[in-house]
C-alpha cells in the first residue's frame, strides 16, 4: 500500500514542475530570471477554470483526442517503476503495453489535429507520424537491451536486474540503450533538436501546432498528458542510468534527483543548440535506431549476463 | 462429440461439427445455384442469395466452434471413389479455425453486400452472378479448409480462384476492371503451378494424394521436404500476398465490389497461410532456416506493404496494400513458430503460431470492416480518391466511427483486437531472444523492431486515411452531399467493429479459439506459462483505459457545465477566408515518411509549378510505382519472353509446318521406343 502511495504521489507532484525546471534552466542560460518553477501548474489550473472555443469544423474526435491522450499517458506512467525497481501496477510484458499506450495517445492527438481541417495542424500531425514511426524501433530495441538479460519483458524485473549486471558502467549495451532512449525522449516529447516548444511560427511546429485549436479544460488535459509522457519516458531513462534501490529512503531521493537531471539536461540541450532542419530529423532518429541495434549486438556478442 | 462409427468402413466417424460444416457448404451451393437460376429477377436473387449465405454462415459457425472447442482429432466424413482416387473431407482444429474465420467474414460480407448491391447496383446490372459467385466462393473456401486430399484441395482452390475472378470482374465493362481481372486470373494460375508440383511430390512417395496417407508415410527426405517448403512458400505465398508475389493484390482487390474485397482480403488470401501451415504438418520437424526465411519474408512484406500503402490515393488500393502488410505480420508469427519448433521450444512455437492464427482472425475482422467502410464511402460519394473526400464523419457517423475502430485495430492499438495478436508475436519474439542460442536469438529479436516500425507506419497511414476522408471539411461537392449507408450495411459494420472491440477487451476468449490449432502446430501440450497472465493484463488495461476515459469525459463535462462555450472558425493564422482545398492532403501527409525512402522506391511526380508573377494554376500529383512489379516481376517476365521469342518460329500458323512437327515428333518417339526395346 505504501509503495502505491509513493508512486501516486510522485505521479501527481512531479510531472508539471519538471517542465518548469526545463524552462528555468533555459532562462538561466539565457540570462533571464524566468517564470516560477510551478508556472506550468498555474497554467493548467487556470486552463481548467476557463470556458472553451470550438471550431465549427470539429466533431467528437476533437473532444476525444485530449481525453484519450491523457488517459493513456496516466496508464503509461502507472506502469513504469518510479521510486523503486518495480511498479505496483506492473505486469508481465508491460514494456510492450507501455510503448503501445503512448501510441494510442499519439493516434488520437493526430486524429484530433486533422479534425480541425487546418493545413497547419495537418502538417504537424504528418511530421509527428513520420518521426514517431522512426523513433518506435529505437524505443523497442533500447527496451530489449534492458529486458533480454533480465529474462522478462516487465519493467520491474528488468530494472531489478540492472544492478546485478553491474549497472551502466559495466554494461556498454546499456549505455547505448540509454543514449537511444534519450533521443527517443527528445523526439517523443517534441524537444530540441527535433521540435522547438518555444517557436512562434506555426510552419515550424510539430507538437504545438497539433493542439492549436484546443482551449480551456481540453488544453489543460493535453498539457497534463504531455507532462506525464515526459515524466514516464524520463523515469525509464533514470532507471537505466542510476542504480535506484528497490526500497529505502534512497530510492525516492535518487529518483527525484535523476528526473531533475533529465529535465536539466533537456534544458541545457535546448539552450545550447538549435533545432535540426526537418529533413535532417529522420537521420537523427535512424541514428538512434542504429545505436540501439549496436547495443543489441554488443549484448549478444558480449555474452548475455 | 464423438459419434459412433458407422457400418461402412469407408465412411469413418461423422461428428456433428463436421456435419454442420458440410451442411453449410451445401447451403452455400444451393443458395448460389438458386440465385443463379433466378437470373433476371434481381430482387429475388438478392434475397435468396443473401439469406442462403447468412444461414450457411450461421450453421457453419456453430459447427466450426464446436469442432474448435472439442479440439479432437481429425474426423473424415465419407470417401467416394473417382478415377483420380478417393476424395475425403474432414475437420481438425486447424481447419475449424480457418472455417470460423471464413464464416464470420463471409457472413458480415453477405450482410453488407445485401445493402451494397441493392442500393448501388439494383437496376443497373444483373445481380444474380454476383450473388451466385459469392456463395460459390464461400463454399470453395470452406472446401479448401476441409479437403483431406490433394485433388479435392486443388479443385476447391481452383474453384475459389475462378469464382473470385468472376466477382472481381463484376464491373467488367470498365477497362481497368478487365485489366485487374486478367492480372488476377494469370497470377492465380501461375500460383497453381507450384502447388500441383507440391502435391505430386508429396503424393509421390505413397502413391496417394490422401492427407492421411501422406502423414502416415512419415516425413520426406530433407531434399524433398525443402523443395516442398519452397514450392509451398511460392504457391501459397502468391495467394497470401507475400512480397514480391503480391503485385496482383493491389490490382484485383480494389476492382471487386466492396463486400467481395472484404472477403478476398479478409479470408481468401489467408487460405494461402492455411495451405502453408497444412503443408508444414506433412514435412516433419522443420529445419531452423525455414523459419528465418519466413521471418525475412514477413519483415519485407510488412514494411514494403505499409510504405506502399502510405503512398496510395485510392482508399481501397491503400487497404489492399495493408493486406500485404498484415500478411507480413502473420508471416512473422509463422516464422517464429517454425524457429520454435526447430529448436524444440514449445513456448516460442505456441506464441508464434498462436499469434499468427489470431492475427488471421483479427485481420479478417478489421480488414473486412475497413473494406466495407471504404465501400460505403465510395457508394455515398462516388469516388475512392482520398484527396477528394473529407468531413464524412458528420455525414456518415456510423461508417466513420466503425472505420475509426478498424483503423485503431489495424494499427495494433489497445484496446482493440490487433493489439492482442501483435502482443503475442512480440512476446514470442522476446521468448526466442531470451531462450535460444545467440545465433537464433538475433533472428527472433529482429521481429521486435520490425513489428514496431510496421506498427508506427500503419498508425501513420490510418491516421492519414481516417483523417483525410472523415475529418475536416469536404473537399468536393460530392463529399459534401454524402449520406449514411443503408441499415444492413450499417449493421454489418457495427457487428464487425463490435467483434474487434470484444477480442481486444476479453482476449482470453480469443486465446481459447486459437488454442487447439496452435497446440497442434506447435506440439505444445499445455498453455505456456504466463500467457494467461499477459492476456489478463491486457484485459485489465483495456478496462482501465475505458474507465479512465469515462472519468475524464465526466470531469470535462462537469468543468464545462454552465461555462462560456463558443463556436468559431479554425485558427488559420488570422487568415479569414480559408477554403476546403487548403486542407492538408493525403499526399502531403505521407510526404515526410516517403521522402527518406525515395532512394528505394520509384516515385513519379507530375508537377506544374507556378509560372510568372501572377500564376493562374498549378498542380502536383505523385504516385509510387510498385517496386516488386516494376523492378522484380517485370524484368523477370521480360527475360522469360525473350526466351520464348527465340522459339516462336515453331508456331507460324502454317498447317504444312505443323504437319512437319507432328511427323518429326512421331519419328522421334518411334526411334526412342525402338531404342528402349
Amino acid at each position: 500500500m505504501f509503495d502505491v502511495a509513493v508512486h501516486i504521489t510522485l505521479l501527481v507532484l512531479m510531472p508539471l514542475p519538471m517542465l518548469g525546471l526545463i524552462n528555468r534552466v533555459k532562462s538561466i542560460a539565457a540570462g533571464r530570471k524566468g517564470p516560477p518553477l510551478l508556472q506550468p501548474l498555474y497554467d493548467v489550473v487556470k486552463l481548467l477554470q476557463k470556458g472553451a472555443v470550438y471550431s465549427r469544423t470539429t466533431t467528437w474526435i476533437f473532444v476525444a483526442g485530449p481525453i484519450v491522450t491523457l488517459a493513456s499517458a496516466i496508464l503509461a506512467a502507472l506502469i513504469v517503476p518510479l521510486a523503486s525497481t518495480t511498479s505496483p501496477f506492473g505486469f508481465p510484458a508491460d514494456v510492450f503495453v507501455f510503448a503501445y499506450l503512448l501510441g494510442v495517445g499519439r493516434f488520437f492527438t493526430m486524429a484530433a489535429a486533422l479534425d480541425t481541417g487546418s493545413a497547419f495542424e495537418g502538417m504537424g500531425a504528418s511530421r509527428e507520424a513520420a518521426f514517431a514511426a522512426l523513433a518506435e524501433p529505437a524505443l523497442f530495441l533500447a527496451l530489449m537491451i534492458v529486458c533480454v538479460p533480465a529474462d522478462s519483458a516487465c519493467f520491474g524485473d528488468a530494472f531489478s536486474a540492472i544492478p546485478a549486471a553491474g549497472g551502466l558502467l559495466r554494461h556498454p549495451g546499456l549505455l547505448l540503450a540509454a543514449l537511444a532512449l534519450g533521443v527517443v525522449l527528445l523526439a517523443e516529447t517534441s524537444r530540441i533538436p527535433v521540435d522547438d516548444p518555444n517557436t512562434h511560427l506555426e510552419l515550424t511546429m510539430i507538437h504545438e501546432v497539433m493542439v492549436l485549436d484546443h482551449s480551456g479544460p481540453d488544453f489543460a488535459f493535453i498539457q497534463i498528458g504531455y507532462a506525464l509522457k515526459f515524466f514516464a519516458l524520463g523515469a525509464v531513462l533514470v532507471h537505466l542510468v542510476l542504480p535506484i534501490p528497490a526500497t529505502g529512503w534512497m530510492a525516492p531521493v535518487l529518483f527525484v534527483a535523476g528526473q531533475a537531471g533529465v529535465a536539466i539536461t533537456v534544458g541545457i540541450i535546448e539552450s545550447v543548440m538549435a533545432r535540426l532542419r526537418l529533413s535532417r530529423v529522420p537521420q537523427f532518429l535512424i541514428g538512434a535506431c542504429v545505436v540501439a541495434a549496436v547495443g543489441v549486438l554488443v549484448l549478444f556478442t558480449g555474452g548475455r549476463p | 462429440m464423438q459419434g459412433s462409427a458407422l457400418a461402412d468402413p469407408l465412411s469413418r466417424i461423422l461428428t456433428v461439427a463436421l456435419v454442420l460444416t458440410l451442411l453449410s457448404v451445401a447451403l452455400f451451393i444451393i443458395a448460389g445455384t438458386l440465385s443463379a437460376l433466378l437470373g433476371r429477377l434481381d430482387r429475388a436473387a438478392l434475397a435468396v442469395g443473401t439469406a442462403g449465405s447468412l444461414l450457411a454462415c450461421a450453421v457453419g459457425l456453430a459447427g466450426s466452434v464446436m469442432a474448435l472447442m472439442d479440439g479432437g482429432a481429425e474426423t473424415v466424413a465419407s470417401s467416394w471413389r473417382l478415377p483420380i482416387g478417393a476424395i475425403s473431407m474432414g475437420i481438425d482444429p486447424l481447419s475449424a479455425f480457418f472455417c470460423l474465420c471464413i464464416f464470420l467474414v463471409c457472413g458480415l460480407g453477405a450482410l453488407f453486400g445485401a445493402g451494397y448491391l441493392r442500393r448501388g447496383w439494383l437496376g443497373r446490372r444483373r445481380l444474380a452472378p454476383a450473388l451466385a459467385f459469392f456463395n460459390v466462393l464461400a463454399a470453395s473456401m470452406v472446401g479448401v479448409a476441409l479437403a483431406r486430399d490433394g485433388v479435392l484441395f486443388l479443385l476447391a482452390w481452383e474453384a475459389m480462384s475462378l469464382s473470385s475472378f468472376f466477382l472481381v470482374t463484376f464491373e467488367g465493362d470498365r477497362p481497368e476492371t478487365r485489366r485487374a481481372g486478367l492480372v488476377y486470373l494469370i497470377a492465380s494460375h501461375l500460383g497453381l503451378v507450384p502447388l500441383i508440383v507440391l502435391f505430386v511430390l508429396l503424393g509421390g512417395a505413397t502413391g496417394s494424394f490422401d492427407f492421411a496417407a501422406i502423414l502416415a508415410a512419415g516425413a520426406p527426405s530433407a531434399l524433398v521436404a525443402t523443395t516442398c517448403f519452397l514450392l509451398a512458400l511460392a504457391g501459397f505465398g502468391l495467394k497470401a500476398g507475400f512480397w514480391p508475389l503480391h503485385a496482383w493484390l493491389p490490382e484485383a482487390h480494389p476492382a471487386a465490389p466492396s463486400h467481395v474485397s472484404a472477403v478476398m482480403s479478409g479470408v481468401m488470401i489467408k487460405l494461402g497461410i492455411y495451405g502453408l501451415l497444412r503443408t508444414l504438418t506433412f514435412l516433419g520437424e522443420p529445419p531452423e532456416w525455414w523459419g528465418f526465411v519466413v521471418i525475412v519474408v514477413g519483415i519485407v512484406s510488412g514494411v514494403g506493404g505499409v510504405l506502399h500503402a502510405l503512398a496510395q490515393h485510392d482508399l481501397k488500393r491503400l487497404l489492399a496494400y495493408h493486406s500485404v502488410e498484415n500478411i507480413g505480420i502473420i508471416a512473422l508469427g509463422v516464422g517464429l513458430g517454425i524457429v520454435g519448433r526447430a529448436n524444440g521450444n514449445t513456448t516460442l512455437s505456441f506464441l508464434g503460431f498462436g499469434g499468427a492464427l489470431l492475427h488471421v482472425l483479427n485481420h479478417g475482422l478489421f480488414k473486412g470492416l475497413l473494406f466495407q467502410g471504404a465501400g460505403s464511402v465510395a457508394h455515398a460519394t462516388g469516388t475512392r480518391d482520398i484527396d477528394s473526400l473529407g468531413g464524412l464523419l458528420r455525414r456518415m457517423p456510423v461508417t466513420g466511427t466503425t472505420f475509426l475502430v478498424g483503423s485503431a485495430a489495424i494499427s495494433g492499438l489497445p484496446p482493440f483486437n490487433g493489439f492482442v495478436s501483435e502482443l503475442l508475436i512480440y512476446v514470442g519474439a522476446f521468448v526466442g531472444a531470451v531462450e535460444l542460442p545467440a545465433s537464433s536469438a538475433l533472428w527472433t529479436l529482429a521481429v521486435v523492431p520490425a513489428l514496431a516500425l510496421i506498427g508506427g507506419l500503419a498508425s501513420a497511414c490510418f491516421v492519414k486515411a481516417f483523417g483525410v476522408v472523415f475529418l475536416g471539411e469536404p473537399r468536393t461537392p460530392a463529399a459534401a452531399a454524402a449520406h449514411e449507408a443503408g441499415p444492413s450495411m450499417r449493421w454489418a459494420m457495427l457487428l464487425g467493429a463490435g467483434l474487434c472491440v470484444l477480442i481486444g477487451v476479453v482476449p482470453l476468449v480469443a486465446l481459447r479459439l486459437v488454442e487447439a490449432p496452435a497446440f497442434a502446430l506447435s506440439g505444445a501440450a499445455a498453455l505456456p506459462e504466463g500467457v494467461v497472465d499477459v492476456l489478463s493484463a491486457v484485459a485489465g488495461i483495456a478496462l482501465a483505459l475505458g474507465v479512465l476515459v469515462a472519468v475524464l469525459a465526466g470531469l470535462r463535462w462537469a468543468l464545462l457545465r454552465g461555462r462560456d462555450i463558443r463556436q468559431a472558425a479554425t485558427w488559420g493564422c488570422g487568415y479569414e477566408a480559408p477554403t476546403a482545398r487548403m486542407q492538408y492532403t493525403a499526399a502531403s501527409f505521407a510526404d515526410p515518411i516517403l521522402a527518406p525512402s525515395e532512394s528505394i522506391f520509384d516515385r513519379h511526380v507530375h508537377a506544374e509549378g507556378l509560372v510568372g508573377y501572377f500564376p493562374v494554376a498549378a498542380s502536383h500529383r505523385r504516385h509510387l510505382g510498385d517496386m516488386a512489379a516494376d523492378r522484380v516481376l517485370a524484368p523477370g517476365v521480360d527475360a522469360l519472353l525473350s526466351v520464348f521469342r527465340r522459339i516462336d518460329f515453331l508456331q507460324q500458323g502454317g498447317v504444312p509446318r505443323y504437319l512437319v512437327w507432328v511427323l518429326l515428333t512421331v519419328v522421334v518417339l518411334l526411334v526412342w521406343q525402338l531404342g528402349a526395346f
